[in-house]
C-alpha cells in the first residue's frame, strides 16, 4: 500500500466513527419514540392508516406486516416499469421494461439488493427512477433497520409478548432518520457536480468528429452476415455527443445511505455525474457505511451496555481493515501481462491495475470503495470489479459471501452478525459445558434451529444457483471472460444476489430471462429466508427472562469474544465457499503468476 | 400449516392490509415525489451549473461537459483514455466499462493496440506508456488522464501545433488538479478543457 492509501484508510475510519456516534444517539432516540415533535407530525398519518401507535404486536404479526408492505412494494415497482412508456416524466420516450427484467428489478429493490440487470440511462424513465427505485431505496432500508431494532428490543425486554409496532417503526425510520440525512447529503452532492434536473438528454457538439463501426442491418432490423458468417459492419461518423441527464443527486444520496447501491446510470458511482470528484467519492464511501456503523452503537446503547456494541464493532473493523489492505495491495501491484506499459505508482500517476478504474479515484480510493461496498451490502461501484486482479477481486467476493455482516446492510448487517454472535456463544457454551446465554438471554433449541436456518439458507441458494447456471446453456451463455474468470462472474452474481449486495462482475450478460428469473428468486430467498427466522428469534428471546450476570457467565465483550466471533464468522461463513473460490479466483491467480 | 392455526393467521392478517396500503402510499409520496422535487428546487436555485451537468459553452454552442470525456484521435489533441461504451467511444447516453478480466487476451490486445497507436503518432517517443492512457475507464466517460499521461503526449502535441513545449506544459499545469492534502484523490488533467485551450493557443 502507498502512504496515501494508508492515510486514506485511517482518516476514513476516524471520520466514520466521529459521524456514526452522534447518529447512533439520534437513531436510538427516534426509535425509542423520544422525538416528540416528530410524533406530533406522524399522528395524522396514523389516523389515515388506521394505526394505533401505542399498540405493539408480537413477532408474527410484525413479520406479516413487513412481508405485506414489501409485497405491495414489489407490485408497485413492477407496474411502474411495465407502464413507464405511457406515464409522464419520460423525455427520452423509453419503452416499457421487459417482464423478466421488471420482475428481477422489483425483487432486487424490495430486498435492498439493487442488482442492476438493466442500464439505467437507457432503460428507466425519470418517473421510474423516482417513484419506483428511489422509494424502495428508502423503504427496503427501513425494513432492514426495523428488523434489527426489533431484535435488539428482544434482548432488552423481559418476559414480553411484543417486539414493537411495525408501522410506527417503519414510519419513524423513514421520516426522521433516512429522509433528513438524504436531504442533506443530496444537496452536498449537487453542489459538487452531481446533476439534479428533469431535462431531456443534452446534445453537445464535440471538438473532433468520431468514426465508428456499427453492424449493418437489413430491412427487418436483423444484422446482415457475410459468407463467412461474420457480421457486416458499416462506418458512421458523428460529431454529436448525447449526454444523459436526470434527477441523480436525490437518488444517489439514499442509494448510498440505505446500502441499496442501484445506480442511476449503468456505470453506477463510476459515472462522473454520479461521482464527479474525490470529495464526492469520499462522501459516498462514508455514507454507504454510516448507518450500518451507527446501528452497532444503537445496539450497545439500547441493550444498556456499550461494551457489547464495541465488541461487535471491533470484530467487524478488524475484518474490514484487513480486507482494505489486501484489495489495495493486489490492485496496486497491477497486471504482469501488461509489461509494455508503465504501472508504477508515482506522484504523477496512480499506476497499478487501471483497467476499469477512473483516474480521479486511482487505486487507493477504488480499492477502499470496493471493500466498503461489499463489506456493507451496498453494491454500488466506482470501479469495475470484473477487471480487478484475481485476488483483488476475490476480496469483494469473499466479503459478500461472509453473509454481509462486516457492517453489512442497514439493519441486515447487524441482525446478521448477532445471529453469528449467538452461534459463537453456543459453540463457546459447548466447549465450557454451560448453558449458552447472550446478553442475559438463554440460547436454547428453538433459537439454534432458527440460527441454523438463517445462516444456511443463503449459501444453499447461492451454491445451488451457481451449479444450475454452470450446468445449463443459458447460464453459460452470459459469461463474458474466458476460463476461470468466467466462472468467477457466475459465482459473484449468485453470491451478490443471495446476500443482497447487488454489485457484479459486470461482464456477465445477466439481463436475460434465465438470469433475471434465477437471480430474482435467489434475492428473495436470501432476504426473507433470513428475516423470518431472525424475527422468530426476536419473538422467542423477548419472551424470556433476562438472567443476571454471574461469575459463570461468558463475557461477550473484550478481545477474547471478538476473536471468537471472527473465528466463527470465517469458519462457518466462509468455509461453505472455499471449494467454489478455489475454482475461480484462486485458479486465476495461479494462472496469472505462471504466465 | 394445520387447520388450527389458520384462524389465528387470519386474525393476524386482519388489520394489516389498510396500514400497509395507506402507509405505502403516503411514504411513496413523501420519498418519491416531494423529496426529489425539493432537492431539484434547491439545487436548481443554489447550484444551477452543477445541477445541469457542468456544461461548457463556446459562443452559443454547448461543446461538452467539464465532467464528461470526449474521444480524440488527431495527434494535434491530447488523447483521452480508452472507452468501452458502444456503439462509439465516450457515448454519454450509455456508460460502461470494458469488464475485461486481467487474463483475457482481449485486454492485452486492446492495450497493445493503444500503445502501437500512440507510438505511430509519435515515433520518436520511447518512454513507456502510462497505464491509464492504455486502459479503459470504469464509466467509459472518464474526463481525466493522469499527469504522467499528459506529459507523455506533450511533445507530440507541441510539435504538431508548432508550439513551444513549455507552452504546452504550462497548459497541462493549468488544467491539473492535485491530490488534496496528500491523501484524497489523484492528480489529474482534464482532457477536454486542455484541448479547448490548445485550440485557443494555436488554432
Amino acid at each position: 500500500m502507498t502512504m496515501q492509501a494508508w492515510i486514506l484508510m485511517v482518516v476514513y475510519m476516524l471520520v466514520l466513527v466521529a459521524l456514526a456516534w452522534p447518529l447512533a444517539r439520534w437513531m436510538t432516540a427516534v426509535m425509542d419514540g423520544k422525538f416528540a415533535f416528530g410524533k406530533r407530525l406522524e399522528a395524522p398519518l396514523y389516523n389515515l392508516a388506521g394505526v394505533r401507535p401505542d399498540h405493539e404486536s408480537d413477532w408474527l404479526r410484525y413479520t406479516i406486516g413487513l412481508l405485506l408492505f414489501n409485497g405491495i412494494g414489489f407490485v408497485a415497482v413492477y407496474a411502474l416499469q411495465r407502464l413507464q412508456d405511457v406515464l409522464p416524466l419520460n423525455p427520452q420516450a423509453l419503452a416499457a421494461v421487459t417482464s423478466d427484467s421488471s420482475f428481477n428489478t422489483a425483487i432486487s429493490f424490495i430486498t435492498n439488493t439493487n442488482w442492476q440487470g438493466y442500464a439505467g440511462e437507457s432503460t428507466m424513465s425519470y418517473l421510474t427512477q423516482m417513484l419506483a427505485l428511489t422509494v424502495q431505496n428508502f423503504l427496503s432500508a427501513a425494513t432492514g433497520i426495523v428488523v434489527a431494532i426489533a431484535l435488539i428490543r428482544s434482548f432488552k425486554r423481559r418476559s414480553a409478548g411484543t417486539v414493537g409496532n411495525v408501522w410506527v417503526d417503519l414510519t419513524r425510520c423513514t421520516l426522521w432518520i433516512l429522509l433528513p440525512l438524504s436531504l442533506v447529503v443530496a444537496l452536498l452532492y449537487a453542489s459538487q457536480g452531481v446533476i439534479q434536473n428533469f431535462s431531456p438528454y443534452q446534445d453537445v457538439q464535440t471538438l473532433e468528429a468520431q468514426t465508428f463501426d456499427v453492424p449493418k442491418v437489413d430491412a427487418a432490423g436483423q444484422p446482415i452476415v457475410d459468407a463467412a458468417g461474420q457480421k457486416v459492419t458499416e462506418s458512421q461518423t458523428t460529431q454529436t455527443q448525447s449526454i444523459a441527464m436526470g434527477p441523480v443527486a436525490s437518488q444517489l444520496a439514499i442509494k448510498q445511505l440505505g446500502t441499496n447501491g442501484g445506480g442511476f446510470f449503468n456505470a453506477n458511482s463510476a459515472h462522473p455525474f454520479e461521482n464527479p470528484t474525490p470529495a464526492t467519492d469520499f462522501m459516498a464511501i462514508i455514507t454507504l457505511l454510516l448507518i450500518a456503523a451507527a446501528l452497532v452503537f444503537v445496539f450497545g446503547d439500547m441493550v444498556g451496555d456499550m461494551r457489547q456494541g464495541w465488541a461487535v464493532f471491533w470484530a467487524m473493523t478488524i475484518i474490514f481493515l484487513v480486507s482494505v489492505f489486501l484489495a489495495t495491495h493486489y490492485e496496486q501491484q497491477g497486471n504482469p501481462l501488461l509489461a509494455n506499459t508503465d504501472q508504477a505508482a508515482t506522484r504523477l500517476q496512480a499506476g497499478g491495475n487501471m483497467e476499469g478504474k477512473e483516474v480521479r479515484f486511482g487505486i487507493a480510493a477504488s480499492a477502499l470503495y470496493a471493500t466498503a461496498t461489499t463489506a456493507v451490502s451496498n453494491g454500488s461501484v466506482n470501479a469495475m470489479h470484473d477487471s480487478f486482479t484475481p485476488l483483488g477481486g476475490a476480496v469483494p467476493m469473499v466479503l459478500i459471501q461472509l453473509g454481509e455482516v462486516v457492517f453489512g446492510g442497514v439493519g441486515s448487517g447487524l441482525y446478521g452478525i448477532l445471529v453469528f454472535a449467538i452461534l459463537a456463544v453456543f459453540i463457546a457454551g459447548l466447549m465450557i459445558g454451560r448453558t449458552p446465554e447472550y446478553l442475559g438471554k438463554k440460547i436454547e433449541i428453538f433459537e439454534m434451529k432458527m440460527v441454523a436456518i438463517a445462516i444456511l439458507v443463503t449459501p444453499l441458494a447461492v451454491l445451488i444457483g451457481t451449479a444450475v447456471a454452470v450446468m445449463t446453456d443459458p447460464g453459460r451463455a452470459g459469461v463474458a471472460n474466458p476460463g476461470a474468470h468466467g466462472f468467477s462472474e457466475i459465482l459473484y452474481a449468485l453470491s451478490s444476489a443471495g446476500n443482497n449486495n447487488g454489485s457484479a462482475f459486470a461482464g456477465l450478460s445477466a439481463n436475460t430471462p434465465f438470469y433475471n428469473t434465477l437471480l430474482g428468486i435467489v434475492m428473495w430467498v436470501g432476504r426473507f429466508g433470513v428475516i423470518v427466522p431472525v424475527m422468530a428469534i426476536a419473538g422467542s428471546l423477548a419472551a424470556k427472562q433476562r438472567l443476571a450476570v454471574t461469575p459463570g457467565t461468558l463475557p461477550t465483550h473484550g478481545p477474547l469474544f471478538v476473536a471468537l466471533l471472527i473465528g466463527v464468522l470465517l469458519l462457518v461463513g466462509l468455509l461453505n465457499y472455499v471449494p467454489a473460490l478455489a475454482l475461480g479466483p484462486v485458479v486465476e491467480h495461479l494462472q496469472l503468476m505462471n504466465r | 400449516m394445520n387447520t388450527n392455526t389458520v384462524k389465528q393467521t387470519d386474525s393476524a392478517v386482519e388489520g394489516v392490509v389498510r396500514p400497509a396500503l395507506v402507509l405505502f402510499l403516503l411514504l411513496t409520496i413523501v420519498t418519491g415525489i416531494l423529496y426529489p422535487l425539493v432537492v431539484t428546487g434547491i439545487a436548481q436555485k443554489a447550484f444551477p451549473v452543477a445541477a445541469n451537468g457542468s456544461l461548457i459553452t463556446r459562443g452559443d454552442k454547448v461543446v461538452g461537459s467539464q465532467l464528461i470525456g470526449q474521444a480524440f484521435s488527431s495527434p494535434r489533441y491530447f488523447w483521452s483514455r480508452l472507452s468501452a461504451t458502444s456503439p462509439m467511444a465516450y457515448n454519454a447516453a450509455a456508460s460502461s466499462g470494458s469488464n475485461l478480466g486481467p487474463l483475457n487476451p482481449a485486454l492485452a490486445k486492446a492495450v497493445q493496440d493503444r500503445v502501437d497507436a500512440l507510438r505511430a503518432a509519435d515515433p520518436g517517443n520511447t518512454a513507456a506508456v502510462p497505464i491509464d492512457l492504455a486502459t479503459s475507464s470504469a464509466s467509459g466517460l472518464d474526463p481525466h488522464i493522469s499527469v504522467a499521461a499528459a506529459n507523455y503526449q506533450a511533445g507530440r502535441v507541441a510539435r504538431e501545433r508548432n508550439l513551444p513545449l513549455a507552452t504546452v506544459q504550462g497548459l497541462i499545469v493549468k488544467h491539473t488538479e492535485g491530490m488534496w492534502l496528500q491523501w484524497l484523490g489523484e492528480a489529474r488533467v482534464n482532457v477536454l478543457e486542455l484541448n479547448l485551450d490548445l485550440d485557443v493557443a494555436a488554432p
